[in-house]
């Protein structure tokens, strides 16, 4: 059996998941854990991302599903009392309807490439709006805390314990590498590449590409709905800043960018950077240089635009590919 | 086979096929020629789903298919060679022959028709592994009509299949296009290029400002002063 990089891949899942369950017993520090737990909710955010970025549909706006996740659970819990667990599936039947609303015309209307970046980048400043806009709901861009449920409420979903969240971190990482292994083995995968490459000729041979797109969409936004749910009730604050409008929408791009969006660990290993970045930067300029990570984290993504468009991950694995099997890359004359 | 009976279509306010009836029967090849504008390309968008027609009737084997989408198209027998070629370049020729039998009905049959495009373009099967954006100009070509046939059609609609090309290359697509045709499939093709359309099929439409201006024996249709003059060019 030689190493491909999806058997690496794999292999290095599994060993994770091997010592993965007693981390948080080895007596991790909680600042760490907390960077984990972290690395966990954005990965998956991520990962729901680039379903619909690797095949073409870039979105700059995915902060617009986070924060109609977060917030729809946050409220409905503040106002009614309404357990997380049911205003999760709420947050997501809204962020479905946002995503077809936003979808539907685009691929009916042929919005595609940059023009569908720029749609979805103003979407994503529309909800942040609009969440500063309700200030008597939303407590307007002060943001809100949820309403605490004690030190552990299975009903509030709210636990003070963060080995708690390290454990729905993981399962939270884990699906989404299921969903991404399980479209990139599906027909659809092979539909979306179609599609991506060329709409007219993908509805030549029947493809049926509006249905497609949509599809994608609307999964991909449910999950970041989802994400979005989990990152509040783990913080147990929800902020227009942190959950919505561009800053947000371009992280989520920025870290799976540079991990790689072509491949399974992509996310993960960019979602991990980008935050070991962001807390160094943290660290080192403190409050000192405000918007120094940003800029940091624009130039960065500048570069590996251009120089790494596999992304790190994405990259070290072609390189792996290469190494085994050099004569399998055909001179193309 | 294929009729059309008093088809109009248009894009917005603008209407670009009038009244436009054409038959297509089995193991026929038939051509619609006509200047830049005439409504050639409109009248495939309509036969392969692209766009609605406003009106009239659009059968095929009996079934009524006017404004029916895409995929449905494609599902009854009807493919489509679009202009341009418009291929996956970043796909191998193998998974660009895979996505031609993307219909669940023609998956089923996806190893026998492979052998058969292969049969029919070996150079297609040398080059399996090969990215379809790095074929030559005439390979790219066989890939087009090989993974239209993929979707095991009984018509094959031809966009413009020579635009572009070089004389030598036009020459050569017609071979293969007639070799298409000897294994029996019915072929309707658009084409600019009147002179050597007409050599390769039975019957010809001459459209015009979205009309049926003209039709009958290709043969006959050549010998015509006013085609040899405003088309042939002889």
């Amino acid at each position: 059996m030689s190493a491909t990089p999806g058997r690496i891949a794999f292999a290095t899942v599994v060993a994770f998941l091997g010592i993965a369950p007693f981390l948080p017993m080895a007596g991790m520090k909680q600042y760490m854990l907390h960077v984990v737990i972290q690395i966990f909710i954005w990965t998956f955010i991520g990962q729901a991302w680039s379903l619909m970025g690797r095949f073409g549909l870039v979105s700059l706006g995915h902060g617009a599903f986070l924060g109609i996740g977060a917030y729809a659970t946050t409220l409905l819990w503040n106002f009614y009392g309404l357990t997380p667990w049911i205003g999760s599936l709420v947050a997501v039947a809204l962020a479905v309807v946002m995503a077809f609303l936003v979808a539907y015309p685009c691929s009916r209307f042929g919005i595609i490439g940059h023009y569908f970046a720029l749609t979805t980048l103003a979407v994503g400043e529309v909800v942040r709006l609009l969440i500063i806009a309700e200030r008597d709901w939303t407590g307007g861009s002060l943001g809100v805390t949820l309403k605490a449920a004690g030190d552990a409420s299975f009903i509030a979903l709210q636990y003070a314990d963060k080995q708690v969240w390290y454990y729905v971190g993981l399962v939270l990482w884990l699906a989404g590498l299921w969903v991404w292994a399980r479209l990139d083995r599906s027909m659809a995968r092979a539909a979306m590449e179609a599609i991506g490459e060329d709409e007219t000729a993908a509805a030549s041979v029947g493809i049926r590409v509006t249905r497609f797109k949509l599809w994608l969409t609307v999964l991909s936004a449910a999950l970041t709905a989802l994400g979005g749910v989990a990152y509040a009730q783990y913080i147990t604050y929800v902020n227009p800043e942190t959950l919505s409008g561009i800053g947000v929408s371009l992280r989520i791009v920025f870290a799976v960018v540079l991990g790689g969006m072509y491949s399974l660990l992509g996310p993960t290993v960019g979602t991990a950077l980008t935050i070991a970045l962001s807390e160094w930067l943290r660290i080192v300029f403190g409050v000192k240089f405000i918007g120094m990570a940003e800029t940091i984290y624009g130039l960065l993504l500048v570069i590996f635009i251009i120089f790494l468009p596999a992304g790190i991950y994405g990259s070290l694995a072609d390189l792996v590919r290469r190494r085994r099997r050099p004569a399998a890359a055909p001179a193309t004359a | 086979m294929l009729e059309l009976r008093n088809v109009t279509a248009g894009y917005g306010a603008f209407t670009a096929l009038w009244d436009v009836t054409l038959a297509v029967e089995r193991g026929e090849a038939v051509a619609v020629v006509g200047p830049n504008g005439a409504g050639k390309t409109t009248l495939l968008r309509v036969i392969s789903g692209v766009i609605a027609p406003r009106g009239g009737d659009f059968v095929f084997e009996d079934a009524p298919l006017g404004g029916r989408p895409a995929h449905e198209i494609v599902a009854h027998g009807i493919a489509h060679v679009p202009e341009g070629r418009r291929l996956f370049p970043a796909l191998t020729v193998t998974e660009n022959l895979k996505m031609g039998a993307f219909l669940r009905s023609a998956r089923k049959d996806f190893r026998d028709s492979l052998e058969r495009v292969y049969a029919l373009f070996p150079v297609l099967a040398e080059r399996h592994r090969q990215r379809a954006g790095s074929l030559s100009g005439g390979e790219q070509q066989m890939l087009a009509v090989g993974r239209a046939l993929m979707s095991r059609p009984r018509l094959i609609l031809f966009d413009e299949p020579s635009m572009g090309l070089a004389p030598v290359m036009v020459l050569r697509l017609f071979d293969l296009i007639r070799r298409v045709r000897e294994e029996g499939y019915t072929i309707l093709i658009v084409e600019q290029n009147v002179r050597q359309v007409l050599k390769l099929v039975d019957r010809a439409y001459l459209l015009e400002v979205g009309r049926v201006k003209m039709h009958g024996r290709a043969a006959e249709l050549s010998e015509q002063d006013f085609v040899r003059k405003a088309y042939v060019g002889l």
